[in-house]
């Protein structure tokens, strides 16, 4: 393999689609999906640092008990954090960024069914995004992340409806993705490239967009009733009229709820693939894996009722979505069992996607199971509305989708720039990574189990050490994403050439140039194996 | 372009192929599929209101009732009747299309842009009827002096839910005159025949869903009352 640096002068010339056009009007009307792929990394990558600044700034508040700033503006930090994170950076992270990219290289397709419609979905996210940019400059939102009325229709006095278009914006992009996955992967498969044949990464987006298609539409509707009943000064959700604002609760968490499977099935679906290459074994348990995927799609839509035990719900609803709840721990236990079970007596290997990898399945095992805790109706009374919830989500978004999103941005780093990073670098980068989200968010367990509620900008003394701590960790964990940052930009110059297939991994995608050309295979490839064939290491790379 | 060209033997013939299918079929299938997936998301979009309709039709039904009386059955009928006729012009229009009746196709688009225009200027009418009554909630609506006081605040329930409604399906309809726009366009350039007809009969798909939402909300809102004297 050609992995030195040396200017080889055939390699230097190689035609791929990073290097096909260049100018910003071959990026601006692009519809290779790679390159919008590359469009979104960077949109959702300067989000990210948005909603992370929003966060570092109110855990400066929670250093001392009676905060730093006033509790208006404490609101607004939280809240612009929570909106500008789940909106605009986890829903569209994995899957408009590596599932774009992936997804029609993996089944063997030229091109997402709909190149067009992709790129405009990457459009209206960015309508969305200024939109929701624009709440945050004239003073922002202090509704939470959650819209609920009837503060935010009738008595809150931020830019709640440029904030709240601007997420329904963004679920149009999001459906446009959803929608596009789902076809192309019904009917854009190369010969021979099966349903039971797909790489998981593939049945997880397959299951995501499903959620996408199904769920966002609510949403958007939700918040549009929400907007008509703030400009109208009544409306649905208005109890002075026999509105019920409870409704808006439920039709919110209708989306919201299956969105948090957005947030964490690609997710699952990097985790596959990164154990099973670096086990070197073929994933243990195949179609439990793929089916848990959907199961856990299908799931999601009957639990919502879980974010209402105490708003309002009858003792038999609550029973109901307490045991419905519980039962999405099946498949993502199976998920977790199989994934150690596929490293059980497998060649281990630790690179950095492994890293993350490990990282993922320990923080979302945490997360899962104290999932659990809150789906329990007893359990759940004592720790709503405290930092247990707060931990409990972030051990799940943060400590399982951003690590997988960071674990997958290192598997394909050098499929999709044909550069290496710093193996060094990126593995203390990952380490700081997993320190400082433990340090951040287990005391924050802590927090929740002795009382500390939510959404408040000052609290008793006691909590300080716990808060502080916290905090500590938060800075760990700021520094260990702006690590990456530095030397992922650096092996774009300077990165030692990675060649096709730096992992020895298995898939289509590896056996093409790094980067791929503007239509990924010269010829469309026909499957003839199962996914994840994988021997010992020699075989393959040797 | 080219060197994709013949690696595919069918791209030769058509232009209209794109050039990551493999062929015309499976363009029309991924099309077709895409375009009913899109249709399942504006089930579930407007399905967020009908679910709001049906919990508070529940729990106010005297109210809802009531306050049905205040819908005008005659130009709500008109306008299913209207947008039925719709529905069959775009049909035609649909299968003149696959026939490669050039003519027709044309004349099916109009007749359905003319049945889509009478409906919301019939629209227009029944709004500003409810202005002028001051039946809009929040923005017009007389609290004080309403017909049937008991009901003063539960009505603007419905009021609210039926300007929702109706309205986003007249937002459905203008989009559905803009792509209709675009297919005479494309349709007097002779752009349709028997083996490319796939945006008639995705804009068709389209059509039909919005005449349907119009069945469901044109019973629910203006037919619950009892229509006997009050």
């Amino acid at each position: 393999m050609a992995t030195l640096v040396h200017s080889n002068p055939q390699a230097a010339e190689e035609v791929n689609y990073l290097n096909v056009e260049h100018g910003w009007k071959s990026w601006l009307l692009t519809t290779d999906h790679k390159r919008i792929a590359i469009l979104y990394l960077i949109s959702i990558t300067l989000m990210f640092f948005v909603g992370g600044t929003f966060a570092v700034l109110f855990r400066i508040n929670l250093l001392s008990p009676e905060g730093i700033f006033s509790a208006e503006t404490y609101n607004r930090l939280f809240s612009m954090h929570g909106i500008i994170m789940v909106f605009f950076f986890l829903v569209p992270s994995i899957p408009a960024t590596l599932a774009n990219f992936f997804i029609p290289i993996m089944i063997g397709a030229k091109d997402l069914a709909f190149p067009r419609i992709n790129l405009l979905s990457w459009y209206i996210y960015i309508v969305g995004a200024v939109l929701a940019l624009y709440a945050v400059v004239r003073g922002g939102v202090d509704t939470g992340w959650t819209f609920y009325t009837p503060y935010s229709s009738t008595y809150s006095n931020s830019y709640v409806l440029a904030a709240a278009f601007g997420v329904f914006v963004a679920g149009f992009s999001s459906i446009l993705t959803g929608l596009n996955f789902i076809v192309t992967v019904h009917k854009m498969r190369a010969p021979g490239m099966t349903w039971s044949r797909l790489p998981l990464f593939v049945w997880a987006n397959y299951a995501t967009g499903l959620i996408q298609v199904l769920g966002t539409p609510v949403l958007a509707i939700t918040l549009l009733l929400l907007a008509f009943e703030r400009i109208a000064k009544v409306g649905i959700f208005d109890p002075r009229i026999g509105g019920d604002p409870i409704l808006f609760q439920h039709l919110f968490w209708f989306y919201s709820h299956p969105a948090v499977y957005i947030m964490i099935l690609p997710g699952m679906g990097v985790i596959s693939e990164i154990v099973s290459c670096f086990a070197r074994k073929r994933i243990f348990g195949y179609n439990f894996i793929a089916f848990s995927s959907m199961a856990i799609a299908v799931l999601s839509f009957v639990v919502w009722g879980h974010h209402m035990f105490l708003t309002g719900e009858s003792m038999y609803t609550a029973v109901s979505f307490s045991l419905l709840s519980m039962m999405v721990a099946v498949p993502s236990a199976i998920k977790v069992f199989n994934w150690t079970a596929t490293m059980y007596k497998g060649s281990v290997s630790f690179d950095t996607p492994m890293l993350y990898a490990f990282g993922f399945i320990g923080l979302f095992t945490i997360g899962g199971l104290t999932g659990l805790y809150l789906a329990s109706l007893g359990t759940d009374i004592a720790t709503h509305g405290t930092y247990f919830i707060v931990a409990h989500f972030h051990y799940v978004m943060v400590g399982g989708m951003v690590m997988a999103f960071m674990g997958g941005l290192h598997f394909w780093w050098p499929k999709m720039t044909g550069r290496m990073y710093s193996e060094s670098w990126s593995k203390f980068a990952a380490l700081l990574v997993f320190v400082g989200f433990n340090l951040t968010f287990f005391p924050q367990f802590i927090l929740g189990y002795l009382g500390m509620p939510r959404r408040y900008h000052a609290y008793p003394p006691e909590f300080q050490v716990l808060n502080v701590l916290s905090t500590a960790g938060a800075s760990v964990l700021g520094v260990g994403y702006l690590i990456p940052m530095i030397y992922f930009a650096y092996s774009l110059r300077k990165g030692p050439k990675a060649g096709p297939n730096p992992w020895g991994a298995a898939g289509l995608e590896w056996q093409i140039q790094s980067p791929p050309t503007t239509f990924n295979f010269d010829e469309t490839p026909t499957v003839k194996e199962e996914a994840y064939n994988y021997g010992p290491l020699e075989e393959i790379v040797g | 372009m080219a060197e994709l060209a013949h690696a595919d033997d069918a791209a030769i013939a058509d232009p209209s192929l794109r050039h990551h299918f493999a062929n015309s079929a499976q363009q029309l299938d991924a099309a077709m599929l895409g375009m009913w997936t899109f249709l399942i998301t504006e089930v579930l979009f407007f399905g967020g209101m009908f679910t709001a309709y049906a919990i508070y039709r529940t729990i106010y039904s005297e109210a809802f009732a009531s306050t049905s009386h205040y819908m005008n059955v005659i130009l709500g009928g008109t306008n299913t009747a209207v947008l039925i006729c719709s529905s069959l012009s775009m049909a035609m229009a649909v299968r003149s299309a696959q026939l490669s009746r050039y003519k027709t196709v044309v004349i099916s688009l109009i007749l359905t842009m003319i049945f889509g225009t009478v409906f919301l200027v019939v629209k227009y009418f029944e709004y500003s009827e409810k202005w002028r009554e001051g039946l809009i909630p929040g923005i017009k609506f007389d609290t004080v002096n309403y017909h049937v006081p008991q009901y003063a605040h539960e009505a603007q329930i419905l009021f609210f839910l039926y300007f929702a409604m109706t309205g986003m399906h007249a937002l459905h309809m203008i989009v559905g005159l803009g792509l209709l726009t675009y297919l005479v366009v494309k349709a007097r350039q002779k752009a349709f025949n028997a083996s490319y007809y796939t945006p008639v009969e995705m804009i068709g798909l389209y059509w039909h869903f919005v005449d349907v939402v119009w069945i469901f909300l044109f019973p629910l809102l203006y037919l619950i009352g009892n229509r006997g004297p009050h």
